[in-house]
């Protein structure tokens, strides 16, 4: 399971992979799936087949090969695995947004958070994550199949006793009153935030914090309006993820012959081995490289804070 | 939906109250963060604004989030609850729309026509701060022909000086790292919170994890992972040599005793010369604090600028010291040791700017469980990089990968809404990956 919610039952153990266990093969770092393990299971990908029956016994981590040979790894499912892997319903909130959210939200063990909408439950893992073992996790979408599907999930990942899901429109009708004072923290990921910000503001305990995600600016713009009367220290975020290639090189470090030097046509990539030396002294031994990726998300959507104000 | 367990047990944990109470450790925000101290809440402790000492008694048991005004009393000056307008400062109400400018302000520093002669007068008489805020605005000659915005922002900058605000704030990590981040980043390693936020989700922190960290930011990480912990599993702090590095930002949060008992250290040698079956060093059940220099005011930084300082306060009755035992970062127990020997710890997560990433991770990651996240911060690109290609090379790891967090603050206002124009440029390098079973040695390829 997921997380380690029975302390007999620690994540820090020796792994053995048995029948009935999610986990996540990985093929590359962009190409992993979830898959339960049965007995008589057998998984098929572009490397061939894999029997289940073959991962039983061995720790996570451990490689496995297909029938032509080919293999891939068996790794214990996380909350950051989970979000790679899982069936996207809605778009879902990625690592960056999600960690922030948990940091600025304060969620402790022990902690009662509500959450709207449920969406595919990427960011509801790690809420649970952080409430464990003594806290929960209320969350709450109006599409009644995507709910199914979300407690499915949770059921799959065992999460089942830190998340309830609820079917109920929150945009329309607000958070339900059994929750009234009770809430830690807010969670608002839906299109018209400021809706439900005075229900979120009943929920709340007094410096309480709520926070609201929105792709655009215009919603921002609507929801601090509306916070003003009931909540202070509303803070407007953006947080991103800049990722990294490292990678071996040859840098020359002198001219290898006189003359062609400075007009050179770009040479095809080099690999680690050095090609001729072409008589000079000059060594160009490999050396580790780093630059950022070319590509990047630019924008996943506005993280806004607010903390409920304290009239007492 | 019942959730009547998770409230009940919210009120016996102390470390997530609402309320403040007596010792307890707080942040005070002074003026919107102009000033950033710590303190802890006892009969004694006071704090000092201006010139003035005021005492933090009127504190004690008012919840967090509560807001404090300096008043000038017959005993000296003290703090009093301030209840803000619920209706916010009435800005929005009024039209916005900009049709004054500051073609009619000339800087010629005769606008005032009160005298700080005329101030001090009024304060002998005992005028409340918010009256001289208000007989400042009402003896500017320009102060009318502001927009609201500046207005706005000259009664702020008055009330901050002539009747200045504490918030108090609930210490988590959250707020001990956005405090130290800006008036000490040298101390965390110039960590940012969302890197640090990052470090905790990569490093799968989680109620009954046992994490290993090597935290040479002076307890930061170690105090905010105890604080994900909740009093289960454990945060192993691993050194090399033979003290463990100091943790002392730990005392900043408010962890309960439970909390503290699960915040341990143990040497790189003894985890290491038992993993070999060689017996651990002396002292095994005895646990033993980790060694200070001294007491709460060790940490105590001079206010060189003015007070704009992250400044532990000096709690000055010295009967409260003893009571202030500092619990967190035992020695691990031998049994603790063995369990750790036995199953692995679930994930590792280094902070160490003074060691070199790969010569760390390569002692420390054979102590890890198969397939157990690990994160490791830097705030040097390069050896985090040599470190990830040799993890590739030695095939100890896959789903290795570098990113570093990108934060942006936006002001939003009607009509005024942009980034800010200040921001923090860097908040460090992330190295991330999962162990892989080195057990089976299968050669064949993709």
């Amino acid at each position: 399971m997921i997380l380690p919610i029975d302390p007999a039952n620690k994540l820090s153990f020796k792994r053995f992979i048995k029948d009935g266990d999610l986990v996540i093969v990985y093929e590359r770092h962009d190409t992993m799936k979830a898959v339960k393990v049965s007995e008589d299971g057998v998984l098929q990908n572009r490397f061939g087949a894999f029997k289940h029956s073959e991962w039983i016994g061995k720790p996570f981590g451990s490689k496995v090969l297909s029938n032509k040979g080919a293999f891939v790894y068996l790794l214990a499912p996380t909350p950051e695995l989970w979000t790679l892997v899982l069936s996207h319903r809605t778009q879902i909130l990625y690592i960056a947004d999600i960690s922030f959210v948990v940091m600025y939200l304060e969620i402790v063990p022990g902690c009662v958070v509500l959450e709207s909408g449920t969406g595919s439950g990427s960011l509801t893992t790690s809420l649970a994550r952080a409430v464990a073992p003594t806290g929960h996790v209320y969350t709450f979408d109006f599409h009644e199949q995507r709910a199914a599907s979300a407690r499915e999930d949770f059921e799959k990942t065992g999460l089942s006793s830190l998340v309830t899901v609820g079917v109920r429109d929150i945009q329309g009708e607000g958070f339900p009153d059994e929750f009234c004072g009770r809430a830690d923290s807010v969670f608002l990921d839906l299109p018209q935030p400021w809706l439900v910000i005075p229900s979120a503001g009943k929920m709340l305990k007094p410096d309480g914090v709520l926070c609201s995600f929105s792709p655009c600016i215009e919603q921002v713009q609507r929801s601090c309006e509306a916070l003003k009367s009931q909540f202070t220290d509303i803070r407007t975020f953006e947080v991103l993820l800049r990722t990294y290639e490292v990678r071996q090189k040859i840098l020359e470090s002198c001219p290898v012959n006189e003359g062609d030097s400075i007009e050179r046509p770009p040479r095809k990539r080099r690999q680690g081995s050095a090609e001729g030396s072409n008589g000079t002294e000059c060594s160009s031994s490999p050396a580790v490289v780093i630059r950022p990726s070319g590509e990047a998300r630019g924008h996943t959507g506005y993280l806004t804070f607010a903390r409920l104000k304290c009239f007492v | 939906m019942s959730i009547e367990e998770a409230v009940d047990e919210d009120s016996k944990q102390n470390h997530n109250s609402r309320l403040t109470y007596e010792g307890c450790n707080v942040l005070l925000d002074i003026n919107d963060g102009d000033r950033l101290v710590f303190s802890r809440l006892t009969a004694a402790s006071t704090l000092k604004i201006g010139n003035k000492k005021c005492s933090l008694q009127p504190l004690i048991g008012c919840p967090f989030g509560s807001l404090f005004q300096v008043e000038p009393g017959k005993e000296g000056t003290f703090l009093t609850r301030f209840v803000e307008n619920a209706e916010g400062n009435g800005l929005e109400e009024k039209d916005v729309d900009g049709s004054k400018d500051n073609r009619a302000l000339v800087d010629n520093n005769t606008a005032q026509s009160l005298t700080s002669e005329d101030i001090d007068e009024m304060r002998k008489q005992g005028a409340k701060g918010d009256e001289i805020v208000e007989a400042l605005i009402a003896n500017s000659a320009t102060f009318e022909k502001k927009t609201l915005f500046s207005q706005d922002k000259y009664r702020v900058k008055k009330q901050k000086k002539y009747a200045p605000r504490v918030l108090l704030r609930r210490p988590f990590a959250r707020s001990i790292c956005e405090a130290y981040f800006k008036k000490h980043p040298e101390k965390i390693g110039f960590m940012r919170v969302d890197a640090l936020s990052l470090l905790l989700s990569l490093g799968n922190v989680t109620a009954n994890a046992d994490v290993l960290v090597v935290d040479m930011l002076s307890g930061i990480l170690t105090g905010a992972i105890a604080e994900r912990l909740g009093g289960t599993g454990y945060v192993c702090n691993t050194y090399r040599g033979s003290s463990p590095y100091p943790v002392d930002i730990t005392r900043m949060f408010n962890l309960s005793d439970e909390i503290c008992k699960r915040i341990v250290h143990a040497s790189l040698t003894d985890l290491n010369s038992f993993q070999t079956g060689a017996s651990v060093s002396e002292g095994q059940e005895e646990t033993l604090p980790v060694t200070h220099s001294g007491g709460l005011d060790e940490v105590s930084v001079p206010a060189e600028d003015g007070g704009m300082d992250v400044t532990p306060e000096r709690v000055s009755s010295p009967i409260i010291k003893p009571v202030k035992s500092i619990k967190a970062g035992q020695k691990a127990t031998l049994e603790a040791i063995k369990s750790w020997k036995e199953n692995g710890f679930s994930s590792l997560i280094i902070a160490a700017p003074e060691l070199d990433p790969w010569g760390i991770i390569k002692e420390v990651l054979p102590l890890l469980s198969f397939s157990a996240p690990f994160a490791v911060y830097h705030q040097y690109a390069q050896p985090l990089a040599t470190c990830m290609h040799n993890l590739q090379i030695e095939k100890m790891a896959i789903g290795l990968q570098i990113s570093e967090p990108w934060l942006r603050e936006y002001q939003v206002l009607p009509s005024r809404t942009h980034p800010h124009m200040q921001m923090s440029a860097f908040g460090g390098y992330i190295l991330s990956g999962t162990k892989i079973s080195s057990s089976d040695s299968l050669t064949s390829s993709n």
